[in-house]
């Protein structure tokens, strides 16, 4: 085992023993569940309308009445769910003075600041994958695009990863597991209004850099259906980016 | 085995330590005294690659801190103030946490982790969860992390620190047993515990070395005066007045405890046979009669209080030891 495994292991470990991954993966669960139950009685309340004004039979679009409120509402409960899950990662360690143990094993930064990543990433994806339970009875009693489904949950998921990445960075930055909370917090909320700056500024550079920057624009492309390269790389590099800064901040805390 | 050759840690414009200088061999046990504050921690943390030193040069097993800090990593089992563990697992977890973290294949996980437990006296909890353990188990799991893979150097900051009486015996032991085949350096401020366990003690106050010898060694070095403790049954009232007229003496002091007195005498000399005598022919009833030396406490005030004095001339180191040497060395 490699301690990056070790280490993988170990985080997977603390997540299923801690009162905190079982908090969070319940309230996502009923939330998204709800969200879920929800949309799909409007979607029918609409189609009984439907019927009744127009007097005709209409294909329902399960896709815009359904999965697409529940991909926006769903991004919503990981923004405030998703800081819960990152802030003990380093700012436990610290708290608890096993930053020591992990900083004086033969064990490189790199591997530990991924192994981290890596594990509550796989925790998010777990917790992710259970949700697809709706598209999947749904998928029972009407029909649907596929194509938009898989997107959405591409969209979710690098969206979770950004968050994540971001919380990883503000766990690093603190001992204080609340204040980590609220930094990745804020932190992906300033992301997001970001594109409400871009707009206000308007169609100028600065306004197209700033709308970039935001997350909003990206997702609601992936969401929408349409896949392009340019919203996976803004995704992966800023995953990367709060990474970097991750390492930069666990590094600089030995010399101080 | 361990060399540190003038280093200095200066965190911003204050110096945590001022060009250090020690080496430790193979095998000895290096005791770090000092107040709180006083940069043991820092030394221990750049031992540890924790931290790096802003000048000079550390090594531990033939290997550089800076340069070297994962085969240093390897060489080293550390156990910081604060014994480093997860409250979640249970001591078999986190023994083999920290072993694969160490880098130890898993069969050599299983044999160690077996083997440390063993030694340090874990088998009763072993399968129990840290955060359920008491003070003294905890301290041992953390020696037991610093032993899983089986360092030639270990390095302990404060070991016994919040730890009842019998515990501190059982961790000195423990120590004492695993010299010889590691070198070990173990800081406190608890100057006993520098007496009871280490070949070797180094002084430091205010990021500085202020003495580096032998526990013995260093009260007799500073001694000014060879110091007598003498009991009598039945002194005359001018007892200490006939005492002080005695060749070699130096002074007289009466002590708290009744018929008891401190006899200052000249360097060098050994009064006692004639000090026997002389109370034997006056018939006071000798009952007791034997040499004090300075305690580490007093050596360690002295050297301290001479370093604050420095800069103000002549040391004078005797006042504040005058009063505890009436108690023999712990």
């Amino acid at each position: 085992m490699t301690p990056f495994q070790t280490i993988l292991a170990k985080e997977l470990r603390c997540f299923f023993v801690s009162p905190i991954f079982y908090v969070v993966g319940a309230v996502f669960i009923f939330i998204s569940g709800l969200i879920a139950h929800l949309m799909t009685v409007n979607a029918g309340q609409q189609a009984v309308r439907f019927l009744q004004i127009q007097n005709t039979y209409a294909q329902l679009n399960l896709n815009e009445l359904v999965f697409r409120s529940l991909f926006y509402s769903l991004d919503f409960v990981i923004m405030f769910l998703l800081p819960i899950l990152t802030m003990r990662l380093f700012a436990e360690e610290r708290k608890q003075q096993t930053f020591e143990l992990l900083l004086t094993s033969p064990v490189g930064m790199n591997e530990l600041i991924s192994a981290k990543y890596i594990s509550v990433l796989l925790i998010y994806l777990g917790l992710l994958s259970l949700t697809s339970l709706t598209p999947l009875l749904l998928s029972f009693y009407s029909s649907f695009h596929w194509n938009p489904i898989v997107t959405g949950y591409m969209a979710l998921a690098l969206q979770g990863g950004l968050f994540l990445a971001c919380g990883v960075l503000a766990s690093a930055t603190t001992e204080n597991q609340v204040v980590a909370a609220f930094l990745s917090f804020g932190m992906i909320l300033l992301i997001w209004l970001l594109g409400g700056l871009g707009s206000l500024v308007g169609d100028t550079t600065i306004g197209n850099v700033l709308s970039y920057l935001s997350f909003s624009e990206h997702y609601d492309r992936l969401v929408r259906g349409i896949l392009e390269v340019k919203d996976i790389v803004y995704y992966l590099s800023g995953i990367v980016l709060m990474l970097f800064i991750a390492h930069r901040v666990v590094d600089s805390h030995r010399w101080t | 085995m361990i060399t540190v050759q003038h280093v200095s840690k200066h965190y911003g414009h204050h110096t945590a330590l001022d060009d250090v200088t020690f080496h430790v061999k193979k095998g000895e046990i290096l005791a770090f005294l000092g107040p709180n504050g006083a940069g043991k921690t820092t030394t221990m943390r750049i031992l540890t690659c924790f931290m790096p030193q802003s000048e000079g040069m550390a090594q531990v097993a033939g290997f550089d801190c800076l340069d070297q800090p994962m085969e240093v990593k390897r060489h080293l089992g550390y156990l910081p103030e604060t014994p480093p563990l997860y409250p979640e697992l249970t001591v078999d977890e986190y023994l083999t946490f920290v072993g694969r973290l160490k880098r130890l294949t898993p069969r050599r996980v299983a044999s160690r982790k077996s083997d440390v437990i063993d030694q340090v006296g874990l088998g009763s909890v072993h399968r129990r969860v840290i955060g359920h353990l008491s003070r003294g188990y905890r301290q041992r799991v953390g020696l037991a992390q610093a032993l899983i893979h089986d360092p030639p150097v270990l390095i302990l900051d404060e070991p016994t620190v919040g730890l009842d009486p019998k515990q501190i015996i059982e961790i000195r032991g423990l120590i004492k047993s695993l010299a010889g085949s590691r070198t070990i350096i173990l800081s406190t401020h608890i100057l006993p515990e520098a007496m009871a366990t280490c070949d070797r003690v180094v002084i430091i106050h205010q990021g500085r070395i202020v003495a580096e010898d032998a526990p013995d060694r260093l009260s007799s070095r500073l001694r000014q005066s060879e110091k007598m403790s003498l009991t009598v049954k039945q002194p005359l009232p001018d007892w200490l007045e006939r005492l002080r007229t005695l060749p070699g003496v130096l002074d007289v002091l009466p002590t708290a405890t009744p018929n008891t007195c401190t006899i200052d005498c000249q360097l060098g000399q050994d009064l006692r046979e004639k000090l026997s005598q002389f109370v034997v022919s006056q018939g006071y009833g000798l009952l007791e009669l034997k040499p004090l030396s300075l305690s580490l406490e007093e050596v360690f005030l002295q050297l301290t209080h001479q370093e604050e004095n420095a800069g103000l001339g002549e040391p004078n180191p005797i006042d504040p030891m005058g009063q505890s040497s009436e108690q023999p060395p712990t």
